[in-house]
């Protein structure tokens, strides 16, 4: 179980750019969740993978993970518990490491690294079994460097190394958006495969609604900072794109209402 | 050029070698542009000086070069990575900082060590001709850092040390706290710095404080002569590359320093202006060449 309790983030706090990312945001992620996350752009969708994930400190609030109260843990301490992919392919790897060595550094994800050879006996077969199955035939090039991929490649590697080690939670921030469609689409399955594989629990941010209603079993909507739709189990499987559409709608519509109420 | 200008070369490309691996280390495994090795190259060479005038052994004061080192290198490394200080500057700062403080290990601004004992000693009492015995044991440490150097980037340490150059976003995920990483291999670089000045001192016969000016130029240079000549396309490479780059260079300047052109010739206080100018070739004809490609 995770929990976010009442989290608050202003970035540029105190000047006239102040935004308020996450607005007193709670939410109980439950071990096996599969959450969709869709928001429009700065709804906040990023900062809450991002506050998760620990690349901030909060204003205010709490997050816990199994108990662990994380949150003044830096990004490095809770990589131990929290595996991301993020939306840029070339974030996840090293491109002047080959692909067994960065496959090395996952598999140490959250160990302490020693003196130790950076790679042990069996780890490489380990390894080409593991890509073996992505199917991209990764598995006869363990000696390439990443640098050499391409982006789609790079996040198919990026997704395994992120569960080479079991994470608590996976953050998958718009994993998909800067590839092409074709290899958006393998990458998406690959995410499910893995996904369910490992039962993991996951975060998904998505733009795109049909993803949001087929992939997992919950899904969030976010709207300045604060959880505006929280539909799991049943509801969720017999939501449409509509249903998602009129919510977004109605919030800004309400949002319009407001702007010309300040006009008029 | 005689043969002794030639071995005099050797000698000194083998033993800022190890400097060179040092900024190696820094400059292009780290990315973070290190400026303190001007000030820990003297700072090496105090503390061995000082250590051997007062009745240390020689290879004992080595290690407490090393350690010196090591410990300015951390300092500038905290200065960037817990203060936010850019990186330049903080070396800047530990620069300026070690200028005073070597004048206080040295009591002066310079320590001979006429007749004292050095590293060299033991070689000589061999049986080994002088001006051989500091090739040979210069030859012995530079191999010995570069054994050391590539087998520690071999660990699983070393490999997270790599990737913090390389990806910090990456490590970071991985669960790798950076900021140790930085100060642990800025630390190891300055300290090698340090160990290749005591060296230099040991071997000159003398610290003096000035001795570190132009060492990054130096530094820089013979990295990318290096890269250039000998290749860089894995890591047990590069850094052999870096210290035969170092000798490349050494040799290169002994080379200019012996040319004549009618009544010019150059004065070894040209040595700055020539690396700067090399360095500054080096660094921008990859640019030009890509516009000249592009058009």
């Amino acid at each position: 179980m995770i929990v976010l309790d009442r989290c608050t983030k202003y970035f540029h706090r105190g000047s006239v750019n102040e935004v308020l990312a996450l607005n007193d945001l709670s939410l109980e992620i439950k071990d096996g969740d599969f959450i969709t996350v869709i928001g429009s752009n700065g709804a906040g969708k990023s900062t809450l993978l991002n506050a998760l994930a620990g690349s901030f400190i909060l204003d205010n609030g709490s997050i816990a993970i199994h108990d662990q109260n994380v949150t003044n843990w830096p990004e490095y301490r809770r990589a131990k518990l929290i595996a991301r992919v993020f939306q840029d392919p070339l974030l996840g790897t090293c491109p002047s490491a080959t692909i067994e060595q960065n496959m090395a550094l996952a598999l140490r994800r959250g160990k302490t690294r020693g003196l130790g050879n950076w790679i042990k006996a069996g780890e490489r077969e380990r390894f080409r079994e593991d890509l073996s199955t992505i199917g991209l035939g990764l598995e006869d090039r363990l000696q390439d460097s990443v640098g050499l991929l391409s982006g789609g490649q790079r996040q198919a590697l990026t997704m395994l190394m992120a569960t080479l080690v079991r994470p608590e939670v996976l953050l998958l921030d718009e994993h998909i958006a800067a590839l092409d469609p074709k290899t958006a689409g393998q990458i998406l399955m690959l995410t499910r495969e893995i996904v369910s594989e490992q039962s993991l629990t996951t975060l998904m941010i998505t733009h795109n609604m049909k993803h949001a209603i087929e992939f997992g079993n919950r899904l969030i909507m976010l709207h300045q900072g604060r959880i505006i739709l929280d539909v799991d189990g049943d509801a969720k499987t017999t939501l449409t794109v509509d249903d998602l559409l009129q919510q977004f709608y109605r919030v800004q519509g309400e949002e319009l209402a407001n702007d010309s109420m300040l006009l008029t | 050029m005689t043969i002794y200008a030639a071995l005099g070369a050797l000698e000194q490309g083998l033993v800022y070698g190890i400097m060179v691996i040092g900024v190696y280390l820094t400059f292009r495994i780290l990315d973070f542009p290190d400026l303190t090795v001007d000030g820990s190259l003297p700072l090496g060479a105090s503390i061995s000086a000082v250590a051997i005038t007062s009745g240390m052994n020689p290879y004992l004061s080595l290690i407490f070069a090393l350690l010196g080192g090591f410990i300015a290198g951390t300092v500038t490394a905290i200065l960037n990575t817990k203060f936010k200080i850019l990186h330049l500057l903080a070396s800047i700062l530990t620069m300026i900082a070690l200028y005073s403080i070597n004048i206080r290990i040295m009591g002066g601004p310079n320590i001979a060590l006429l007749g004292a004992d050095t590293v060299f000693d033991p070689i000589i009492a061999l049986g080994v001709a002088p001006h051989l015995a500091s090739v040979l044991v210069f030859a012995l440490f530079a191999v010995l850092v570069m054994a050391s150097v590539i087998w520690f980037l071999k660990t699983e340490f070393g490999q997270a040390v790599l990737a913090t150059g390389d990806n910090p976003q990456m490590i970071i995920s991985q669960g790798v706290n950076t900021h140790l990483i930085i100060i642990v291999g800025v630390g190891l670089s300055n300290g090698l710095v340090a160990l290749s000045g005591a060296l230099v001192a040991q071997n000159q016969g003398a610290a003096d404080v000035g001795m570190g000016i132009g060492t990054i130029i130096a530094g820089l240079a013979s990295v990318i002569v290096g890269e250039t000549v000998f290749g860089s396309n894995s890591i047990a490479r590069a850094i052999i590359a870096a210290v035969l780059g170092s000798v490349v260079y050494r040799l290169a300047i002994a080379l200019a320093l012996g040319l004549e052109f009618g009544g010019f010739a150059f004065s070894p206080s040209d040595l700055n202006l020539i690396t700067a100018l090399l360095v500054i070739t080096a660094l921008i004809t990859p640019k030009i060449k890509a516009r000249l490609i592009a058009r």
